[in-house]
């Protein structure tokens, strides 16, 4: 009898840590970027053998050196990520972080050229309007999805183009903004600009602070309140939701319009940010092309498993390697080696379930086997009812 | 020597971590009617997997006439003369009853199908058997019954001599229940032999000659059914006793607490209404039975009253308040307790923890959120409580996933949420499905215990057995309209059935009595 009670305790020891979303959402993450780098690898030494070794060196280490342009570049992303991520908590996929991005951006700028205010609040205030503008654009494809039924992926896409084109419209229709001789906006006034963080030598700024805080306000949101609660089971099974009473309309709306709003924040702190690398923000190029940070949000977003913790580490590490990929340039590789490198990490972080679930029954039956004839089966009945599950999705 | 047809000896399945089936035996004889027998999840649709060759046994062999055989796939199983009905129909729903018979094995030359041959052979055997099917019309427009003979067919016209049956008695009303095991017994006799599948000990203790009976996994044993009894057969399922009977006191009906008047909900299916000008009332302290074959409404009724979907016409009254225009969580926090039909789709969020399960229809309430912030502690704590009171059975207490739970713990959660949570009235929609005796019999007592406790109870039920013992007063549902209204303690099963396949209906006073 001891020797069984034993076992229990054992046995939900080894549950707890193998069983754990974090720890197997981690592991997956890792192993993603493990073999992402590895196929990088072989890319580079298909490409040019000499200098393979070198270039992983840069694109491993090369960030190292330029922390705080890691910093810098990792906020917009980081807050598109957590624009699709979120979103994808309730099961909606919110593929125009790029069209409500932009919209931030253009929301900011306007208040910072346009309006005139006093120098302490200028940059909240366009700040905050960014973060409007993207909420703006977040709302509409959310209220379609919501009242209409139309997916919210054809709207977003859709409006990422709208937004787009609309931008650039009234961008250029702008005098006090756009200058037509360098065929991009003037840049900022200072006193509309996020203050430095004020480290020599680098642009980060007060932006990633922020970005991380909303982070983690979205993870308390998610973990501590009834409407975290109410938009995880809807995204988990909309049916229960509805079945509980919770209002799934209000609830596809307020999600889309807040997934929008970081992703305006996004647009926010980045054309708002002080920068030293020309051309990269506080002004804005109207040249027709749909703003990429959208999408790089959901490869931050996928890669860090839509958690909005993991959404802060996998930006930072996105833009890390990013920052070394564009050293590999100094041995003879082109920068877009780093992106093939980010693609075959995403495509491997969407193999996640199947792998961390694979890893964990490779440990458990090893667990398993040695114990085996001791263990009193309960188990069978779980695996049963989901292999019915299965027959019953199928139908 | 026994003249074993199929024996399947010391076979042991095991999936990563689990051994689904340990070491089981099952000899089939020829001719005969041997029943499988157990538990959801005691591992006969694993051990039949095996036979079919969906799955390869880690141990153990398969023999056929005394000869070891390998079956690898389906098509092994079928050369070697076994075919099966599953619990859920395989036919193609657009096709005719003869496309479906000859799929996979269709009769043609130079690639044109033959039909008339085929035609031929399938009226043959259909007279033969008395398995009355019509070939040319179409699966979706025929009666659950028809497709199911069309299922049998296909084995016959396949010349399979090893037919298993898995529950096949689920879906269809008494008569039909009656014509089925007679055509068992038919081939039977013929010679033919068969593996019934099922966990309604009536039946096996009817047709079946010999009994199989596995247990989380492993074999218990075989009996003759000559020798043996239900209860007995029943402790070898479950392990322990089991009493058939619901034990419960004559019931004292009180106010009324639901009333429903000419109640019309559309269908989404079809053009015409799925319940039509319903009307009926229940009372505290009675269980009302909506009775009737799959399909005929129920769905669209209970939907309808429990706000899922919007009634065209009609209203409902909770305790003399119209609710018909309340939204969902308007008529829970009014009074409605809702146990779901389907447990995976709207009665549980499988993902979450069997805590967050538990307030479902409650978290938003003063004693579970501040501010919008759920006080964890406190779903904590009635978590705890609730898992006590109800026997909820689970690997990590309140933080396991639902998902990793059995059925039967999954269904107590439902129950015990519901039932904990204030109402007036419990709407139960087939809250026995799919699970075992065991968990059956838990489940009727906490429905009569909260109709002792002065609660309206609305069960919607497709098992006569059910409909029979828990109820006080049955109404049957038949297209969308109520064809009847019943004393549980003056009907019988055949009546019963006579109303649900719309054969019979009591019109005028008798079923203006009831409101």
């Amino acid at each position: 009898m001891e020797n069984k009670n034993d076992l229990q305790i054992k046995k939900f020891k080894f549950k707890n840590i193998t069983d754990n979303a974090g720890f197997s959402s981690f592991a997956s993450a890792m192993m993603a970027i493990f073999f992402g780098l590895v196929f990088g690898f072989i890319v580079m030494l298909v490409a040019s053998p000499p200098n393979a070794v070198a270039g992983m060196k840069y694109i491993i280490l090369g960030g190292l050196g330029r922390l705080g342009d890691v910093f810098y570049f990792a906020t917009p992303i980081l807050m598109t990520g957590l624009a699709v991520g979120f979103a994808f908590k309730m099961g909606l996929f919110n593929i125009g972080a790029s069209g409500q991005y932009t919209m931030g951006m253009f929301f900011a700028l306007y208040v910072g050229f346009m309006w005139d205010m006093p120098d302490s609040i200028h940059w909240i205030v366009a700040i905050l309007s960014g973060m409007v503008g993207g909420m703006l654009w977040g709302l509409i494809p959310g209220i379609f999805k919501a009242f209409l039924n139309v997916n919210e992926v054809i709207t977003s896409i859709m409006f990422n183009y709208i937004g787009m084109y609309l931008v650039d419209m009234l961008i250029k229709g702008n005098g006090t903004m756009y200058k037509s001789t360098t065929t991009r906006t003037n840049y900022l006034p200072l006193e509309s600009q996020i203050p430095s963080l004020g480290i020599t030598g680098t642009n980060v700024n007060l932006g990633i602070i922020f970005a991380v805080l909303i982070g983690v306000i979205i993870y308390i949101i998610l973990q501590k309140t009834t409407f975290g609660y109410e938009l995880k089971a809807t995204g988990f099974n909309k049916f229960a939701s509805e079945y509980a009473g919770m209002k799934g309309k209000t609830n596809i709306i307020l999600t889309m319009a807040i997934a929008g709003g970081f992703a305006g924040l996004g647009g926010a702190f980045a054309i708002l940010a002080p920068s030293g690398i020309s051309g990269s923000s506080m002004t804005y190029e109207p040249i027709n092309m749909i703003a990429s940070a959208g999408f790089d949000g959901i490869a931050v977003a996928l890669l860090g498993s839509s958690h909005p913790i993991g959404i802060i580490f996998s930006a930072i590490f996105i833009s890390y390697i990013k920052r070394g990929g564009t050293l590999t340039s100094l041995v003879g590789y082109k920068p877009e080696i780093i992106d093939v490198v980010i693609a075959v990490i995403i495509y491997f972080s969407a193999f996640a379930a199947i792998m961390n679930s694979g890893l964990s029954r490779i440990i458990k039956s090893r667990f398993k086997n040695k114990e085996l004839s001791h263990i009193e089966e309960d188990e069978p009945e779980t695996t049963v009812k989901s292999k019915d599950d299965n027959t019953k999705e199928e139908e | 020597m026994d003249n074993y047809i199929i024996e399947m000896l010391g076979i042991t399945k095991m999936f990563p971590g689990i051994i689904a089936n340990d070491n089981i035996t099952l000899q089939l004889k020829k001719g005969e009617i041997h029943a499988l027998l157990g538990e959801n999840g005691a591992g006969k649709s694993t051990l039949m997997s095996v036979l079919f060759g969906l799955y390869q046994p880690e141990y153990g062999e398969i023999r056929k006439n005394g000869e070891v055989v390998n079956i690898n796939n389906p098509n092994d199983a079928n050369d070697l003369g076994i075919g099966m009905v599953h619990q859920h129909f395989k036919l193609v729903e657009i096709f005719t009853v003869l496309e479906n018979i000859i799929l996979g094995v269709e009769p043609n030359k130079a690639g044109f199908l033959q039909k008339s041959e085929a035609r031929k052979k399938v009226v043959e055997l259909s007279e033969k058997y008395g398995l009355s099917v019509d070939p040319d019309a179409y699966v979706e427009e025929i009666t659950v019954g028809m497709q199911q003979r069309a299922e049998i067919l296909k084995m016959l016209y396949r010349d399979n001599e090893i037919l298993i049956f898995d529950e096949p008695t689920a879906v269809l009303t008494p008569q039909e229940i009656r014509e089925i095991l007679q055509i068992m017994k038919g081939f039977a006799k013929e010679g033919k032999s068969i593996l019934f599948i099922t966990h309604k000990l009536n039946e096996i203790m009817e047709v079946a000659d010999r009994c199989t009976v596995l247990r989380k996994g492993k074999y218990i044993g075989t009996v003759d059914i000559e020798d043996t009894t239900k209860e007995e057969l029943s402790k070898m399922m479950v392990g322990r006793d089991i009493s058939f009977k619901v034990k419960k006191e004559k019931s004292k009906p009180k106010e009324i607490v639901l009333s429903v008047e000419n109640l019309t909900v559309p269908s989404k299916i079809h053009k015409n209404n799925a319940v039509k000008n319903v009307s009926f009332n229940i009372k505290a302290g009675e269980i009302v039975c909506l009775a009737g074959i799959d399909g005929n409404g129920q769905t669209e009724l209970v939907n309808a009253l429990t706000g899922l979907e919007k009634a065209s016409s009609g209203t409902i009254r909770l305790k003399e308040r119209d609710i018909t225009r309340d939204n969902i969580r308007k008529r829970s926090a009014s009074g409605m307790s809702h146990i779901p039909e389907d447990r995976h789709k709207h009665g549980l969020v499988l993902e979450y923890k069997l805590e967050e399960n538990l307030v479902l229809q409650r978290y938003w309430q003063k004693e579970f959120q501040k501010g919008g912030f759920i006080k964890f502690d406190n779903v904590r704590k009635y978590a705890n409580r609730l898992i006590k009171e109800y026997d909820i059975r689970s690997g990590q207490g309140p933080v396991t996933i639902v998902r990793s739970m059995s059925g039967g713990n999954q269904q107590k959660a439902i129950i015990a949420r519901e039932i904990d949570k204030e109402h007036e009235l419990l709407i139960a929609v087939q809250p026995t499905r799919g699970l075992d005796v065991g968990a059956i019999e838990y489940v009727h007592n906490q429905l009569i215990k909260t109709r002792d406790a002065g609660k309206a109870v609305f069960l919607v039920s497709l098992e006569l057995e059910e409909v029979l013992n828990v109820s006080d007063r049955i109404l049957v549902i038949y297209e969308g309209e109520i064809v009847g209204e019943l004393d549980p303690k003056e009907t019988t099963p055949e009546e019963l059935g006579l109303y649900m396949s719309g054969a019979k209906r009591n019109t005028g006073k008798e079923a203006n009595d009831g409101k």
